[in-house]
């Protein structure tokens, strides 16, 4: 396609410009987490790492991380299971409302988490706690399930619709079971989706702030503790701490899984 | 008695409404090389499919050696399959691919490797053992893929239109390269294939498929010279109908014959006919195409319809060929070249 000159610069500074909304503010977050400033003054008077320890040594942002990390491999877990069983089914086999189900796999990242968390909480409030089941990190983490299997879903469901299903054919040709098959063939084949889409998965679950009417209590998750320590001025130099470890934990498995998807979709493809 | 590797009796399979297989009765002897030859649709690839286990019939037998396998699972046949697409792991090396259906059969390490170099060595891919699928080119996967199904002497092997993916001169060459493997191996072969030539120029025996249903089941020579139906007639080489009035007035007779435009002779107007097995028809030259090694023409009949004969370019050259458009001529062919087709 060719552009004009004009049309070219006002393109980048467009991009420039949008970049610099999403990212522009992150990036404050971490400086002022290094701003010795408790009210964070503009420009800081200088950096420290203080907070950074006052942080460390916050019971309650230290719960809260470790929640957020159980919450968050809690939820992959699920999600791989039923994620991978469900592309399985959708991109292999031929059934009856198969389109549907691809549908309402992948609906709940579309609908408004609030609607899902608020849907979730009534349930399981009068289906559960009945039961004897109260909201915890249990019901957190079919919340955050909810979603996750979507991400999982779709990076499986692409690889397996790039890969023929002629491979495992073949291997049923040359003797082997459909276990067999699975195992030889198709795992490798598909494992670095599954791992892409399980960084994913881990990484929406960790900041996710929505489902929150998910959990009891007693229940923090990081995003939950950010959000209850927000509003008290003295905790602000420790929530922004939190913050930017929150990015960073999100960066990284975002960062590896868009690798992963990078490097099998060109040496898969025979 | 010759034995019979595949006996298949009222085959049939439909998808969702449309019907694939309709009926097919097929026989296929031991140590064949036998073509499944038809038009994309017309069900030769799902009888193969059928045949390895992909799919099972709605209805009818499936014998392999004389054993049912009708309901069995792929990997309880004794059948490999070179697939179109080939279907190489691409997360295995080339000895890794075809030694894989060693390995599912627990046959030792180092027989394994044995037995892979061997087979490599058959499609003449010796040294290639270390590379990955995607480090090869279209006709090496090729020979790959045929290594793999070839490493377990299986009683059959299925190809699934294995050269349609190559260019025209790899083709040609493996076309007899397959044929030569074929005899070596002494198994039986079984060649889906939508290209006339290629069933032709390989195959033992042929089975034309047209609409679910097998048309014809004969060598290359009868399926040419014999066609069975106008639909062989026309889907194996060029077919040259002649029909209704002038069919009656040139062979004596009404019907519909078909006569290959190679047996067809062009003369001057004025020959008579040499001997009296020959027929002739006299008609004007509408076109003439020249190509190369022949020379194609479309003559116009005098008594209605057209007929295409084609001459070897013994002496003629493309200068003058052009000018026989629009000249009178005589066209002669033995009176046995002429098939009668049912109607």
């Amino acid at each position: 396609m060719h552009l004009s000159r004009t049309a070219r610069t006002a393109l980048r500074i467009g991009a420039g410009l949008g970049f610099a909304v999403i990212y522009v503010p992150l990036l404050l977050v971490l400086v002022n987490s290094l701003n010795p400033d408790r009210t964070a003054s503009w420009p800081p008077p200088g950096l420290t790492v203080r907070w950074w320890s006052v942080a460390a040594h916050n019971s309650g942002a230290r719960d809260a991380l470790w929640v957020s990390v159980k919450a968050g491999l809690g939820a992959t877990a699920v999600a791989l299971v039923l994620g991978t069983l469900i592309a399985f089914a959708v991109a292999r086999h031929r059934f009856f409302g198969r389109d549907t189900v691809s549908f309402i796999v992948v609906l709940p990242i579309a609908l408004p988490g609030i609607v899902t968390g608020i849907a979730l909480n009534s349930a399981f409030s009068t289906v559960l706690e009945p039961l004897g089941v109260g909201l915890g990190l249990f019901t957190v983490i079919v919340g955050h399930a909810t979603f996750c299997i979507v991400v999982v879903f779709n990076n499986v469901v692409a690889r397996l619709r790039r890969t023929a299903g002629s491979y495992e054919e073949a291997a049923m040709d040359l003797g082997a079971t459909s276990f067999r098959a699975f195992v030889d063939i198709t795992f490798p084949l598909v494992r670095s989706a599954l791992l892409a889409g399980g960084l994913l998965a881990f990484a929406l679950s960790f900041d996710e702030i929505v489902t929150t009417f998910t959990a009891g209590p007693g229940i923090e998750t990081l995003p939950i503790w950010i959000f209850g320590n927000m509003t008290r001025p003295q905790q602000a130099p420790v929530v922004n701490v939190v913050a930017a470890v929150l990015v960073l934990l999100s960066v990284i498995p975002i960062y590896l899984a868009q690798r992963l998807s990078a490097d099998t979709a060109t040496s898969s493809r025979v | 008695m010759e034995g019979m590797a595949i006996r298949l009796q009222g085959l049939r399979k439909s998808f969702g409404g449309t019907t694939a297989v309709d009926g097919v009765d097929l026989e296929i002897r031991d140590g064949e090389f036998f073509s499944m030859l038809g038009p994309s649709g017309s069900g030769k690839t799902t009888v193969l499919r059928l045949v390895a286990g992909f799919e099972t019939p709605d209805e009818g037998r499936i014998e392999l050696a004389g054993q049912e396998v009708t309901g069995l699972a792929p990997f309880e046949r004794d059948v490999h399959t070179v697939f179109q697409d080939y279907a190489l792991f691409p997360h295995m090396t080339v000895e890794q691919n075809v030694a894989y259906g060693l390995r599912i059969r627990r046959i030792p390490k180092a027989e394994r490797l044995v037995r892979a170099r061997k087979a490599l060595a058959e499609v003449r891919l010796e040294g290639y053992g270390q590379r990955r699928p995607a480090q090869l080119s279209g006709g090496q996967r090729q020979r790959v893929a045929l290594a793999r199904a070839l490493v377990g002497r299986p009683r059959v092997l299925l190809l699934d239109e294995p050269l349609g993916a190559l260019d025209l001169k790899l083709r040609e060459q493996m076309q007899v390269e397959l044929k030569a493997i074929q005899r070596e191996v002494g198994i039986t072969f079984v060649f889906v294939t939508h290209d006339q030539e290629e069933a032709l120029t390989t195959s033992d025996r042929i089975a034309v498929f047209d609409q679910g249903r097998i048309a014809q089941v004969g060598t290359p020579a009868e399926i040419y010279e014999r066609p069975a139906t106008p639909f062989v007639a026309s889907f194996v080489g060029t077919s040259n109908l002649l029909e209704g009035e002038a069919a009656h007035r040139i062979t004596g007779s009404a019907g519909t014959y078909n006569i290959r435009p190679e047996k067809i002779r062009v003369l001057k107007e004025s020959a008579e006919a040499d001997e009296p097995e020959h027929a002739t028809a006299t008609g004007t030259v509408s076109e003439v195409v020249y190509l190369g090694d022949a020379t194609r023409f479309l003559v116009d009949l005098d008594g209605g319809g057209r007929l295409t004969a084609l001459q070897q370019n013994l002496e003629t050259s493309s200068a003058d060929v052009a000018a026989y458009r629009g000249t009178r001529v005589r066209l002669q062919w033995h009176r046995r070249h002429a098939v009668r087709l049912p109607s």
